[in-house]
């Protein structure tokens, strides 16, 4: 028997040296766990960061560029822009000499210029674009935006100039061109696959400027990439990108134990404790771009009473929520945006913790017996990886000031759905991870009068605040627009339509041989600039 | 023959034109839309999606969507899928061989060990040995697939280092697949040591699917043979001076096999559901994880046509079972 297992042992580690020694002696290859199969290789077509991870983050560039681990926006395949006076005019003067892949489908016959811009928005704001409905045309996060309400028009002003004009003046529009949706596509390939008859392969093998291009993709199972040798900004330090996807984080982490990956996402948290310690693996961490919260329904009694939503606020223990919850790894909001974003206002006291001021403040305001619903969230976000739990201490928290709370959930879909509604019963759990660095994003999204019935869960429109958002909106000058923000923070503390509850920490192990690789602020992955030892 | 394989195939039809409204009617009892699920917290106004909803054609009364599917499948097309936008079939085929791969291996591997075994435990019945595989059976049948595949790959694989991880093939290794089968496609490729990387990577999949029907199998095979093993004609044939290799696998296995080979063929339904479980950990390119990402995103077309198929292919194997009864015993197609 002992023999037996011997000789399997040595089989085994032959084979495994055999092959690490042929790692040894081939191209640089970097292998990352992801934890899924993307939707589809187009960007413009899909939501989930799985997606964008595998596509726009190695296969595209997009007009403006968020700098490689920020969320500072900069030139990407325009050079520099220009914007009108009234701000309703972007003019951007593109990147000459810049080439597209060139794979089996498709050889370029030219540079990219201003077609492949005008191409990629029309494709998805033009309803009469030939290839608007080709991969069902859904094209939400454009929708999202508002894009198709704030562009009037693109107009292509030369082969290198390109110009946008917007309907309204739109502060964060270049922050907005910086997202995945908005990755550029080839024209040229466009045409030639609608001329043969097959338009639908332009979104199933990508054709796109980034510093990888596709090699092969085998559904749940490998994505492999390759560096782009003609890449404009420099071919990229590794040879080869292989996406090993791997759905469990238990199996991650043993892959990357193991040696078969470099670099895992979304650890399991009761993980993190070993990988520290692990002397072959580096565990980065980096405050996520997102914020938990329970937002109060402001149109219902009595939540549409400031002081009883501050009341119930002062009975929360968050810490208590950071330790159970979030096992330590996430930190206490207290604002609704988080403290990586620009216009983080630092200066706001967070409601202090006190059942006591908390039950005599409901007293006085002759709240009792109050019994509230608190909606539980049925899938895990980063933003709250246990929302049942969360509940339950809030349960627990709010029966200390006499409150007696229910805990309701539903499948996630019809939670999104009833969630949304303006006489929804009880307080919403929920969060929210940032699309593009601007407190715009958060704060009008979650928080401003147009959301009400919709992504504004609190259903809370109040004025003071709503005008800040709109002015700054149409303020160019960052400086003004930190300070529109940071007096809006002032007043959502005061009026307290959510309970903030936390930011987490994003936690990404890598291998020791791996050099440079930046956690994306936005939670993405991108693999340009990383090399290996 | 022919007349007993037309019954069992005027049983199959009916059940199949029933699968396809369950898997059409299962689906959209689901709470939720995939429309809302494509927007997720970002949310959509009411106009965008009822724009969606129609674009898909989901806005149609059940019935009208119904008939439609039906047309649809009756010129053969499964539909496409709502997210990735293929083909369902294409899909269903690219993923599916895996799974028969892995499935066949894990049923070889219950087969090879659960039969003997049962045979032994039945023929030395209250012995040490007997207890062993009984208690053992019993273990397997009751272990958590997703605990017993992390215990494997933790010890195996981290600890020991013997077996890789998860996956089908090693990265180092790069073809295009031509049959889906990684055993075969491995040795097409020619590659050296892609074959053996393939074998390693099947392993510890393999024995986490067929640990239940391995348990399923050897308890199954030691209570036929127990009782085929108390009959008249079992005692004539030892009476008669048979030796006890020519009485077990002569007379007692053959008519012990019926019960068996109809539990092995209820094991095909088992092995499809617990490759949901087994892909997820393994990271393995099959349907069974592809079924499931399909109903969390309520990918109607997906869920439906891939139950569809599936169901297809358990009622073929159980068509094919009641086949081999009455190949195995004669009786068995003259009384049926």
């Amino acid at each position: 028997m002992r023999k037996t297992k011997n000789l399997i042992a040595a089989f085994c580690g032959a084979t495994m040296l055999m092959a690490s020694m042929n790692a040894g002696a081939a191209s640089k290859t970097l292998v990352f766990c992801s934890e899924g199969s993307p939707e589809g290789f187009n960007p413009s077509l899909y939501t989930a960061g799985t997606t964008f991870d595998a596509s726009s983050r190695q296969l595209f560039d997009k007009l403006a560029m968020f700098k490689r681990g920020t969320t500072e926006i900069g030139p990407g395949l325009a050079e520099k822009w220009d914007v009108s006076a009234d701000g309703k005019e972007y003019t951007f003067y593109l990147r000459k000499g810049v080439k597209f892949h060139t794979t089996k489908e498709f050889t370029p016959t030219r540079d990219f210029n201003a077609d492949d811009v005008v191409f990629t928005f029309m494709r998805q704001f033009d309803k009469k674009n030939p290839y608007h409905m080709i991969g069902g045309g859904g094209y939400e996060y454009f929708n999202s935006m508002s894009m198709p309400e704030l562009i009037k028009d693109i107009v292509k002003v030369d082969d290198y100039t390109v110009k946008f004009i917007l309907n309204r003046p739109e502060a964060p529009f270049i922050a907005n061109l910086g997202m995945d949706f908005a990755s550029i596509q080839s024209k040229e390939y466009a045409d030639n696959m609608l001329k043969a008859g097959t338009p639908n392969v332009v979104d199933l093998k990508p054709v796109g400027t980034g510093p990888f291009q596709l090699v092969a993709y085998q559904k749940d199972a490998v994505i492999r990439y390759k560096a782009n040798p003609d890449y404009w900004a420099g071919k990229a330090a590794i040879d080869n990108l292989v996406f090993a996807i791997t759905p469990d984080a238990s199996v991650r982490y043993q892959k990357l134990k193991a040696g078969e990956c470099h670099i895992m996402p979304y650890p399991n948290p009761a993980d993190l404790e070993a990988m520290a310690k692990d002397p072959d693996i580096n565990l980065l961490k980096q405050e996520g771009l997102n914020v938990g919260y329970m937002a109060y329904n402001t149109l219902v009694k009595p939540f549409d009473n400031v002081k009883v939503r501050k009341a119930l606020n002062m009975a929360i223990n968050k810490q208590a929520i950071i330790d159970a919850v979030f096992q330590g790894a996430g930190k206490v909001a207290k604002n609704p945006i988080p403290p990586t974003i620009w216009s983080y206002n630092d200066a706001i006291v967070d409601d202090p913790y006190d059942p006591a001021a908390a039950k005599k403040a409901l007293e006085d305001l002759g709240v009792k017996n109050l019994k509230m619903k608190i909606w539980a969230m049925p899938v895990q976000r980063p933003y709250n990886p246990n929302a049942r739990r969360m509940a339950e201490l809030l349960q627990a928290d709010f029966a200390k000031v006499g409150v007696e709370v229910e805990i309701v959930s539903y499948e996630w879909g019809e939670y999104l759905k009833r969630s949304k509604d303006k006489n929804r019963d009880g307080a919403v759990l929920l969060g929210w991870t940032g699309d593009n660095g601007d407190p715009d994003n958060f704060l009008a999204v979650l928080l401003g009068c147009d959301g009400v019935g919709s992504a504004n869960r609190a259903q809370w429109c109040y004025k003071p605040f709503d005008d800040l958002l709109k002015k700054a909106k149409i303020v160019s000058d960052p400086a003004e627009r930190t300070k529109l923000y940071e007096k809006a923070q002032v007043i959502f503390k005061e009026q307290a339509p959510w309970a903030t509850i936390a930011h987490s920490m994003v936690f990404q192990p890598v291998r020791k041989e791996v050099v440079d690789f930046k956690i994306g602020p936005f939670g993405g992955n991108s693999f340009y600039g990383v090399d290996l030892k | 023959m022919f007349v007993y394989f037309l019954k069992k195939l005027s049983v199959v039809l009916p059940t199949f034109l029933g699968v396809t409204l369950v898997a059409f009617v299962f689906i959209r009892m689901l709470p939720g839309d995939p429309v809302m699920l494509m927007a997720g917290e970002r949310g959509m106004s009411e106009e965008r999606h009822t724009e969606l909803m129609a674009r898909f054609g989901f806005d149609k009364p059940i019935i009208v969507q119904y008939g439609l599917y039906l047309k649809q499948l009756a010129s053969g097309d499964f539909g496409t899928s709502i997210i990735t936008k293929q083909p369902i079939l294409k899909e269903f085929s690219t993923l599916f061989p895996a799974t028969v791969e892995l499935s066949i291996c894990a049923m070889f591997l219950a087969i090879f060990f659960g039969l003997p075994a049962g045979m032994i435990a039945a023929t030395k019945r209250g012995s040490t040995f007997d207890h062993t595989v009984m208690t053992g059976a019993l273990a397997g049948y009751s272990m958590p697939i997703f605990w017993w595949g992390l215990l494997l790959i933790i010890f195996f694989s981290g600890i020991l280092g013997w077996t890789p991880v998860s996956g089908r093939i090693s990265l180092l290794y790069y073809f295009e697949p031509v049959t889906g089968f990684m055993l075969i496609d491995s040795l097409l490729s020619g590659q050296e040591g892609a074959f053996t990387s393939a074998v390693s990577h099947l392993i510890l999949p393999a024995i986490v699917l067929g640990t239940i029907p391995l348990a399923v199998i050897a308890r199954q095979t030691r209570s036929a043979m127990l009782e085929v093993l108390s009959e008249d004609y079992v005692r004539t044939a030892k009476a008669k001076g048979l030796g006890p290799k020519r009485v077990i696998g002569l007379h007692a296995l053959r008519n012990a096999l019926i019960p068996v080979i109809t539990v092995i063929g209820l094991q095909v339904g088992v092995l499809f559901a617990g490759a949901i479980l087994t892909e997820t950990i393994f990271s393995w390119p099959g349907i069974g994880k592809w079924m499931v990402d399909s109903i969390f995103r309520r990918d109607y077309p997906a869920v439906q046509g891939g139950l569809l198929l599936i169901a297809a292919i358990v009622m073929l194997v159980n068509l094919a079972v009641d086949l081999l009864y009455g190949l195995i015993n004669p009786q068995i197609r003259h009384t049926d």
